[in-house]
């Protein structure tokens, strides 16, 4: 990002993610994403007259489960109300959300720099329908109505994009871990608003702030509050003054532009929702839901260094895949050296599922108790690195035990008084790299080192090979 | 006919002295001969009624034992959703609204195969009392057409007043059950709110809506409650605690009762003959062995606007729905959707529905909000507490249903806050969410006069017993 020497920037980030109950928030019907057009619907979730709301328990759980996984404190006493206004996809004219009794409140997020981002609230609320515009005409789709949402709401604390990019992928693998919703942004399942503002460095007053709505896309994200910084300090610089506004950012001429919808001037007319109860919880219920979380990927990461021995960057990595972060764990059990495991997942496992969703699902068939046995004859030195990953594709292939592909021999590693004799061998057939040693050339040890490793096909151990010849030729 | 109808009914068809269809006959048939000129019925469903009629007497002849309520023909106001059956809610909004599903109410009873005869009119989505704002015109008084039947269940009152229907369901949201049957001289429920659902209802103010019944007689009134109350987990407001009235003690028997008498309720406008016919009333209670206790409640005194504050914040919200664009009446021509969402709400509501929508969408803005909705909310908390404490006192509040007789035809549109400041003995009940009930307890010349009970929450029994001593020492 340009940085203008002279401003600040102070930005604030309201996500709405969609939660993966398999009901929708106030009736019966399906959250599954498309559909024929309004084939998910109800008379109660299209607001027909006389019908009411039934509020889905789940999507109470799963928000609580939100904001225990991003340290918030959770409210035992949290009230619906309904925020009044008219749209065509809007078909009770109040979306029944949470105003001042939110479920969640004052948590944070913490960025690797040790920078807490404060999460003022977590609110849960419905989801509107869709627009469709076909042949000049527009059309309502109302699948998507009354889907749950939640909305995260973070105070004004963050500095750089990077930070706010930063965010964004910590908040989508924390909520995605705890399986309360898919975060797909591209399916919309997860969409961010930014409050951008600038001030001189230094000082203390906020500037005038816009906001950018609805964006799901972290590339556009960061492009868009790159845009709109810009947009801000080149506009004071002139003279000019920044416009309390909410803007569109279009993606294809990488501007923002007004939304002119009016939605600041809009008056919400919030009120309690008399048709449902306020919403009781008791604290059995959060220690319990509590209870319930899987661990936290980045408490994890650290875990995976330090119980496993592995790399930063690989934990790292790994366990950015709850799926394949637990299948990591079922594999390597009673194993000496995990790493092996970290290497061959990275290499050739996520090879097979390119994209992050096959990732993310992690639809590969492989047992992890196969994976292990493979993992105990590397640890017992019966396998080179090569063959084991060799071996490995080939179990990728067909999901067997790494034995079906194994002889008796294979598995045999020749004894020391064999090894003694392929490097004598080695120090014969090979007087020339002898001589270039002794020269000073270390790199011709490798020569003779790798005349009895392809001897054993790989089978012995590397540094008693070297270790060997070095003693025959000194 | 005897005032207990539907035990007479019942037993009538047990013994076979009349079918179901004969008596369903003689009801479309008193509807024909009446509903011309008091315009009670907004629909008639006589296919319907008369099949139900013929499936109940095929239950009788196998022999098969009557459930509450079987083959005893009723109506319901026109705001209780009714699968394939146009609930309108007497508005040009919802004139050929047909739900694709049942109300919890109607539900239950159709499944007792309960005798649909039609559907009542009422006052515009319910707002309003006397009936008059229907768009289907006034439901006229059964004791003088110069007045009016009262509303907003004016239709539903005016049906059973004239026994062109059994008994009938109504909505209560500041008195509409309780104001149009002390008008009609019949008796009006109005349960604890959570008492029974308001799923299928179509929402006025959600958290002041009750359906109830309006029937002939107390006892009546009890059975008809005890088939409609019952937990509903398609209402989130529905309450689990609610109790079916033990009919074998429904004696009249008040000896040892406290009745309270608020002072408040008995101050300014009510109407002398209003006022000595419930000053009879509670005679009669003390002669029976009740005792009456005075109390004060200063706070009654903002009851009403109250109740038009939060009424009219909610309904604004609830009434939001109407665009034109999935149901009900939308306008011809327009230019654009927001063009078309205002000329259908224009076109399509009424003058009071407007008025309602407008003094709640007002209430609620951003810089009148804390004015007006937050301390209406307070004020209703505080009224809530006040009959708390009544109750820590009495059984049951006695006062006059409404401080007059039915107004002439016309007066509540000639003075709508006058008509508003009527319903300050109904109102109460509604915002504390307490069960009352009205029954008739004598005349005011040729009008009829309610008495009104209100009652601690489900506490249905108690005030159905004091109405019945007042009903036994009345002869109309």
């Amino acid at each position: 990002m340009v940085i203008y020497m002279k401003y600040e920037l102070v930005a604030g980030l309201e996500t709405h993610i969609e939660l993966s109950t398999k009901t929708k928030l106030f009736c019966g019907c399906t959250t599954e994403f498309g559909g024929e057009q309004n084939a998910h619907c109800c008379p109660i979730c299209i607001g027909l007259p006389g019908t009411l709301p039934k509020i889905n328990g789940a999507a109470i759980d799963y928000t609580i489960m939100a904001g225990l996984a991003t340290n918030c404190e959770i409210s035992l006493y949290s009230r619906m109300d309904r925020k009044n206004y008219v749209y065509p996809d809007l078909p009770k004219a109040y979306q029944v959300s949470q105003f001042d009794f939110p479920l969640c409140k004052n948590g944070f997020i913490e960025l690797s720099s040790g920078k807490k981002i404060r999460i003022n609230r977590i609110h849960l609320e419905e989801d509107a329908g869709k627009l469709v515009h076909k042949n000049g005409d527009v059309y309502v789709d109302y699948n998507r109505g009354c889907i749950p949402l939640i909305e995260v709401v973070t105070e004004p604390d963050f500095r750089s994009a990077d930070e706010i990019l930063e965010y964004i992928e910590k908040l989508r693998l924390t909520i995605k871990n705890i399986g309360v919703s898919d975060c797909k942004m591209q399916e919309g399942s997860m969409r961010c608003d930014v409050n951008i503002s600038v001030r001189p460095f230094g000082a203390e007053k906020f500037g005038t702030r816009t906001e950018i709505k609805n964006m799901n896309s972290i590339t556009f994200i960061g492009k868009a509050i790159e845009y709109e910084y810009a947009r801000q300090c080149e506009l004071l610089d002139e003279g000019g003054k920044v416009v309390q506004e909410t803007l569109h950012y279009i993606e294809s001429e990488n501007i923002t532009t007004s939304a002119r919808d009016k939605e600041d001037a809009q008056d919400y007319r919030y009120f309690p929702e008399p048709d449902i109860v306020p919403i009781v919880t008791t604290a059995k219920r959060v220690e319990e839901l509590r209870q319930s979380l899987p661990e936290n990927p980045f408490v994890r990461m650290v875990r995976f260094e330090s119980d496993y021995g592995i790399a930063a960057e690989d934990a790292k990595i790994i366990v950015r895949y709850k799926l394949i972060a637990d299948f990591f764990e079922d594999s390597v059990k009673n194993i000496k050296s995990p790493r092996n495991a970290a290497n061959l997942i990275i290499s050739s496992l996520f090879r097979r599922m390119p994209t992050e969703t096959e990732k993310e699902d992690f639809s590969y068939r492989i047992d992890a108790a196969h994976f292990n046995e493979l993992l105990t004859l590397l640890d017992e030195g019966k396998l080179s690195a090569n063959q084991a990953k060799t071996l490995f594709e080939k179990m990728l292939d067909e999901n067997k035990s790494p034995h079906a592909y194994l002889t008796e021999a294979d598995l045999t590693a020749p004894d020391d008084g064999e090894i003694e004799k392929l490097c004598r061998d080695a120090v014969d057939n090979n007087q020339k790299s002898v001589e270039d040693y002794k020269a000073g050339k270390d790199k011709a040890l490798q020569v003779l080192v790798g005349y009895v490793m392809k001897a054993t096909k790989g089978k012995c151990d590397g540094a008693l090979v070297k270790e060997t010849i070095l003693k025959m030729i000194s | 006919m005897m005032k207990n109808r539907i035990s007479q009914i019942r037993s009538m068809l047990e013994s076979k002295e009349i079918s179901c269809t004969e008596l369903t006959k003689k009801y479309l048939a008193a509807i024909d001969a009446e509903n011309n000129s008091f315009h009670a019925f907004t629909t008639i469903c006589e296919t319907e009624a008369l099949a139900t009629a013929a499936k109940v007497d095929r239950r009788i002849a196998e022999g098969e034992k009557l459930m509450p309520l079987e083959g005893i023909p009723m109506s319901l106001k026109d705001n209780i959703c009714t699968k394939d059956i146009v609930t309108s809610c007497c508005s040009k909004m919802l004139e050929d609204f047909v739900p694709i599903y049942d109300a919890t109410v109607w539900a239950a009873l159709k499944a007792s195969n309960a005798v649909l005869l039609g559907k009542t009119n009422l006052d515009e989505f319910a707002m309003g009392s006397s009936s008059e704002t229907s768009v289907c015109g006034g439901t006229l008084n059964p004791y003088s057409k110069d007045h009016v039947a009262g509303g907003s269940s004016g239709g539903s009152a005016c049906a059973v007043a004239k026994n062109m229907s059994v008994y009938s369901l109504g909505s209560d949201t500041g008195g509409s059950v309780r104001q149009p049957s002390s008008f009609c001289g019949v008796v009006g429920l109005k349960p604890t709110f959570g008492a029974v659902s308001r799923y299928g209802a179509i929402s006025y103010a959600s958290s002041f809506d009750q359906i109830g019944p309006i029937t002939a007689s107390v006892d009546d009134a009890a059975e008809v409650f005890n088939a409609i109350s019952f937990y509903d987990e398609m209402d989130a407001t529905s309450d689990p605690k609610t109790k079916k009235v033990d009919l074998t003690k429904l004696d009249g028997n008040v000896r040892g009762m406290k009745i309270g008498v608020i002072r408040e309720f008995f101050e300014n406008g009510v109407k002398p003959g209003v006022l000595s016919a419930v000053n009879n009333s509670i005679k009669t209670l003390s002669d029976a062995g009740a005792e009456i206790v005075v109390l004060s409640m200063p706070d009654i005194k903002y009851a009403v606007p109250v109740y038009y504050i939060l009424a009219c914040a909610e309904a604004s919200s609830n009434l939001g729905r109407f665009d034109g664009i999935r149901y009900g009446y939308k306008t011809d021509s327009y230019s654009n959707i927001n063009e078309m969402i205002v000329k259908t709400r224009s076109e399509g509501f009424g003058k009071e529905v407007k008025r309602r929508i407008l003094l709640g969408t007002y209430v609620l803005s951003s810089g009148y909000y804390d004015a007006y909705y937050k301390k209406a909310q307070a004020m209703r908390a505080a009224i809530k507490q006040a009959f708390s404490g009544a109750f820590a006192k009495v059984d049951a509040i006695i006062a006059p249903t409404v401080p007059t007789t039915a107004f002439k035809n016309g007066f509540t549109e000639s003075d709508p806050i006058e008509a508003y400041m009527n319903d300050i003995c109904t109102v109460p009940a509604n915002i504390a969410g307490l069960p009352a009930i009205s029954v008739p307890c004598g005349m005011d010349g040729a009008l009829p006069v309610g008495a009104q009970l209100i009652g601690n929450r489900f506490c249905e029994q108690t005030i159905l017993n004091i109405a019945k001593a007042i009903e036994q020492s009345i002869k109309f």
